[in-house]
Parts: structure tokens; C-alpha cells; sequence
């Protein structure tokens, strides 16, 4: 009888946005079957919610996640605003979606970078971060805060994009083009890069919606659906631009989906503060009284993909009820397709590849012998075990077939 | 084809089990119907309409419990919420998880914070609070006066 060994991933790390354990159950190297446990640091946002004003729960659910922390604000804001039929102003429009544009880019560039550092390309991963800070410094600018920007608001946002910040935002975004070029042109043609990705962790279309995944991770296996384009909110329909899809449903189809849609959120951006420049700077905000009793859905394109949020107001002060989906909700589960059948060194980029928040990858606590309980690897021994089938792959000259 | 023929299409087909449509602004429509008929009409929309699952969200009120199954069409961007109300006493409705996976996750945290049983769930174990919280103590249940 063959020894089957237990790998646990997780479950805590003050960094991640979802703390929960995979337990990965494995034959030899090849991955069998796959548990989770999560709820580990449940913080109860949703009855929380319920205790705190309309302008408060926006601070609230900025909080649920600190990469993307302005798509769960977006989903609030259009679930209050349908409530109260409240239609914003188009500056608010534009300002909005370059916020969360921005936001788009910041977060995928971390992503690339992360899947570089755990493929063992670490040069990757320090220039994809190299490129993610000037987009820090302009929510710095913007916003005032690096993170958490604290921008939006029932009827508007809190602050303004000033006319002089305007040349800051395009000069960025036109070295950002050069920048995707180079880290795209580096990432695409690179045969260990292929080696690595192509194949691997494939999600078919049936999978994805069998378990109802969403954004990049759905877009690459051909599920073209995108918050943005179908049920369209902010300044999204007013400007030109693509969803991008591929159909091979691996790694590298994520990883390709992903690139290109910074591409996209530049080209937003940039007519976005074109838009912005042609009207009278100040008009954010419309003045809001109260919220009638209703019911109203919120949905946005968050990086990972659709953020939903359900809202009941009873006409007082405070959500009634207040119901949120994260993308990563549905994306996790399907590691349940992606990782079985694959070695433990490919499951760390499986895992990875839906963007669970990367941190979770690095809960890679110890591998353990399933009859004597003996630890055998640590965490850093299976990421080099990863890192060193690259290093392999690269001596090799290997190429995907 | 628009939010109002959708949903006329699905009242017509299940006549007997849907109770009350509200059509919202917008693309969104919530329908209630009968909880025996959840089933039914959700394998209708996911399997004959291509509609899919977002999430369900359940509420304690003092009408009992409710849920709302919230399906998305992505070729228009409409919701559509299907609203079932259960027993205030002892909630049970069928599970869609047989069907697909997306509602697993978010039946067993129902189950959890609210008592409600998915009856043929696949595994209606503990999803957030795993070994750490009394078994018939469900912390988003309410005490009504």
C-alpha cells in the first residue's frame, strides 16, 4: 500500500485576507484530494454592518480586504443608491471607475509578481512590484492614503480630482504602457514561463460554472463575463474599451487575461481624466437625506472579480441586512478541479492562480507524514521545491509541447 | 430578451408555485415562490435559461426565515432573486448543491448562523466556526418582542 502524506496549508497569517487551511492530501507527489477549513479570523462584518450608519459601512466593508479595497465600497455604494434611486453625478462617474481602475492595476502587478517569486523568478516578481508603486503614490495623491482610500460615499465621493493632479495621473499612465510592454514581453515569450503555466491547473468552462467563479479566473476559461460590460455602472459605459478572455482555462491563460487588463485600465484612465478635464472641478457630492426602506443589489468588478452585495433598509439609519460576496468565495473552491491530479510543486501555482490573495500560498506551513506525524518539509523547503523544478526546467531548455 | 419577459416566461411555466413578483428600476426582479418549489425552478434557470448562481442571503424576520437565491443573467446584466420564506420553528428547504457547487459553501454557512437545514446537502458540515461553537446556538437568529 502506497503512503499517502497530508500537506496542510494555512491557516493563519496576519497578512492574508481569507485565513483557512487547505489540507492537501497526497500520493507520492501527485495531489488526491483536497479540504478546506475556514473561518478562522470570521470578523462577523455582515452583522457589524447592521450596527453602523450608511456612512459608516463604507469604512466598514473597505476594510474586508486590503488589496482591493475600494470594489467592496463600489458594490455598497450601488446597492444604497439603487435603494434610494439615486443617480450620481458624471464626475462621480469618472472618478469612481479611475479609482478603481487604479486599483485594478496595483492589484494585478502584485499578483504577477507574487506568481513570479513562487515560479522562482524573482527578478518578476521585484520589477512587477518596482511598477506597482508609482500607482501607490498617485492614491497617495488622490486620495490620500496608499490603501483603504476612504473615497466613496452614498451620492458621491469624498474627495475631488483636481485639475493640476491630472498631469501627474497621464504622465503615469503613458510609462505604465511601456512598463506593461516590458513586463508583458518578458512573461509571454518565456519558455520556462510556458513550461511552468501552460497546462497546468486547467479549469474548464463546465467548472467554472458548476461553481459559479468569477473575473480573471472564469475569463480564462471563455466565460466572458465581466460586472463592468454587463451590468454597467459608473463611468464604465461611457468610455471604450474590452473584456479580455482566453479559452485554455490554465495558469497561463490567468496569467495572460490578467496582463492584458491592465492595458484596458490605462486605457480607461486615460479617457477618464480626459472626460474630467472638460468639466467644472467640485461637482462630487449630492446631497442625501435618507435611505427609504428597500431592498437593492450592488454588484462590482472587483481584480479578482464580481463583488455582490445585498442590501435591506427598513427606512432607519442602519442596514437591516446586509449580505456580501467576495469573489474569492466562489474562485476558492474551485481548487477542488485545479489542483487533483497535479504534483505538490504545481499546486502552489494552482492554488495561486485564482488570486485567493497571495498570502495564502505563503501559509505553507510543514508537510507532514500522515501515519507518524513527522514533520518532513517546511514551508520554505516546498517553495524552493517549486523554485528548483523551474531552475530544472530552465537548465533543460525545456519547452511546453 | 428584457428582465419583465424573463420573468413573465417563468411565471407562466410555474403558474402554481410563484407567489408574488416585484419587478425593481433597473434589470432586477425578485420573485417569491414556494420553498418545495426551489428546485425546480432553479434547475430551470441554471440548466434551461443559463442563468447563474450568485449567492443566497438570508434574513430572521418575523415573518420566519427568509432567503434570497440571487441568479445572474449575464447576457443582460440582470438579477433575478428568487424569495422563498421558511418555518420560524424548524426552517428546511431542499439543497441546490446536488445541482452545482456554487451554493455549497453558502448553504452550510446559512445552516450555520441561522439554523436553516438543507435537506440531501452533500456535506452540511460547519463552514466558519469549525469545532469552536455550540452546536444549536446560531448567531444571526434575532428575538423578536
Amino acid at each position: 500500500m502506497s503512503r499517502k502524506t497530508l500537506i496542510p496549508i494555512g491557516p493563519y497569517h496576519p497578512l492574508q485576507e481569507e485565513p483557512e487551511l487547505f489540507k492537501l492530501y497526497c500520493d507520492g507527489e501527485i495531489v488526491t484530494d483536497i479540504k478546506w477549513e475556514t473561518g478562522y479570523n470570521h470578523r462577523g462584518i455582515e452583522k457589524l454592518s447592521e450596527s453602523k450608519s450608511y456612512d459608516q459601512v463604507f469604512f466598514l466593508v473597505e476594510r474586508i480586504c486590503g488589496i482591493c479595497s475600494t470594489s467592496h465600497p463600489f458594490a455598497f455604494a450601488n446597492a444604497v443608491e439603487e435603494i434610494a434611486g439615486i443617480e450620481i453625478t458624471d464626475r462621480t462617474k469618472y472618478i469612481r471607475s479611475i479609482i478603481g481602475e487604479l486599483e485594478r492595476i496595483h492589484s494585478h502587478l502584485l499578483w504577477v509578481g507574487l506568481a513570479g517569486h513562487f515560479l522562482g523568478y524573482n527578478t518578476v516578481f521585484m520589477w512587477a512590484w518596482k511598477y506597482r508603486e508609482p500607482v501607490l503614490d498617485l492614491f497617495e495623491m488622490i486620495t490620500g492614503n496608499r490603501n483603504s482610500y476612504a473615497m466613496f460615499k452614498v451620492g458621491g465621493v469624498r474627495r475631488d480630482i483636481e485639475n493640476s493632479n491630472i498631469p501627474a495621473i497621464r504622465k503615469e499612465m503613458s510609462v505604465m504602457r511601456k512598463k506593461l510592454d516590458l513586463l508583458t514581453g518578458a512573461v509571454m515569450d518565456d519558455p520556462v514561463i510556458h513550461a511552468r503555466t501552460k497546462g497546468v491547473g486547467i479549469l474548464t468552462r463546465q467548472d467554472i460554472l458548476d461553481y459559479g467563479a468569477v473575473g480573471p479566473t472564469a475569463r480564462a476559461s471563455g466565460v466572458d463575463i465581466d460586472v463592468r460590460r454587463d451590468d454597467p455602472y459608473a463611468a464604465y459605459p461611457l468610455v471604450n474599451w474590452k473584456v479580455i478572455t482566453a479559452r485554455a482555462g490554465d495558469v497561463f491563460a490567468k496569467l495572460e487575461v490578467r496582463l492584458l487588463e491592465m492595458y484596458e485600465s490605462v486605457s480607461i484612465i486615460e479617457q477618464c481624466i480626459d472626460a474630467l478635464e472638460k468639466m467644472k472641478e467640485g461637482d462630487i457630492a449630492l446631497k442625501i437625506n435618507e435611505i427609504p426602506a428597500g431592498i437593492g443589489t450592488g454588484r462590482a468588478e472587483a481584480p479578482r472579480g464580481e463583488v455582490f452585495h445585498f442590501v435591506v433598509s427598513d427606512g432607519s439609519n442602519s442596514p437591516a441586512r446586509h449580505k456580501i460576496r467576495a469573489p474569492s468565495y466562489t474562485n476558492i473552491a474551485t481548487f477542488k478541479k485545479s489542483c487533483i491530479g497535479q504534483t505538490i510543486a504545481d499546486a502552489t501555482i494552482s492554488l495561486a492562480a485564482v488570486d485567493p490573495c497571495y498570502c495564502c500560498t505563503e501559509r505553507m506551513a510543514a508537510v507532514y507524514d500522515n501515519s507518524s506525524g513527522k514533520k518532513i518539509l517546511n514551508a520554505n523547503e516546498l517553495i524552493e521545491l517549486s523554485m528548483k523544478r523551474t531552475a530544472e526546467l530552465r537548465k533543460s531548455g525545456a519547452r511546453h509541447e | 430578451m428584457d428582465t419583465e419577459a424573463a420573468i413573465n416566461k417563468l411565471t407562466e411555466k410555474f403558474s402554481g408555485d410563484t407567489v408574488k413578483v416585484v419587478l425593481q428600476k433597473g434589470r432586477r426582479a425578485i420573485v417569491t415562490v414556494r420553498p418545495t418549489a426551489i428546485s425546480a425552478i432553479s434547475e430551470y434557470l441554471y440548466k434551461t435559461e443559463g442563468y447563474r448562481f450568485i449567492i443566497a442571503s438570508a434574513l430572521h424576520t418575523r415573518r420566519g426565515f427568509e432567503i434570497y437565491y440571487h441568479f445572474s443573467f449575464d447576457a443582460d446584466g440582470s438579477i433575478l432573486s428568487l424569495h422563498v420564506i421558511l418555518d420560524g420553528e424548524k426552517p428546511h428547504i431542499e439543497s441546490l448543491s446536488n445541482m452545482f457547487g456554487a451554493s455549497n459553501w453558502i448553504e452550510r454557512e446559512m445552516h450555520e448562523l441561522f439554523g436553516i437545514d438543507f435537506l440531501n446537502h452533500p456535506n452540511q458540515e460547519k463552514l466558519l466556526s469549525e469545532g469552536n461553537w455550540a452546536d444549536d446556538v446560531y448567531p444571526y437568529r434575532k428575538e423578536f418582542k
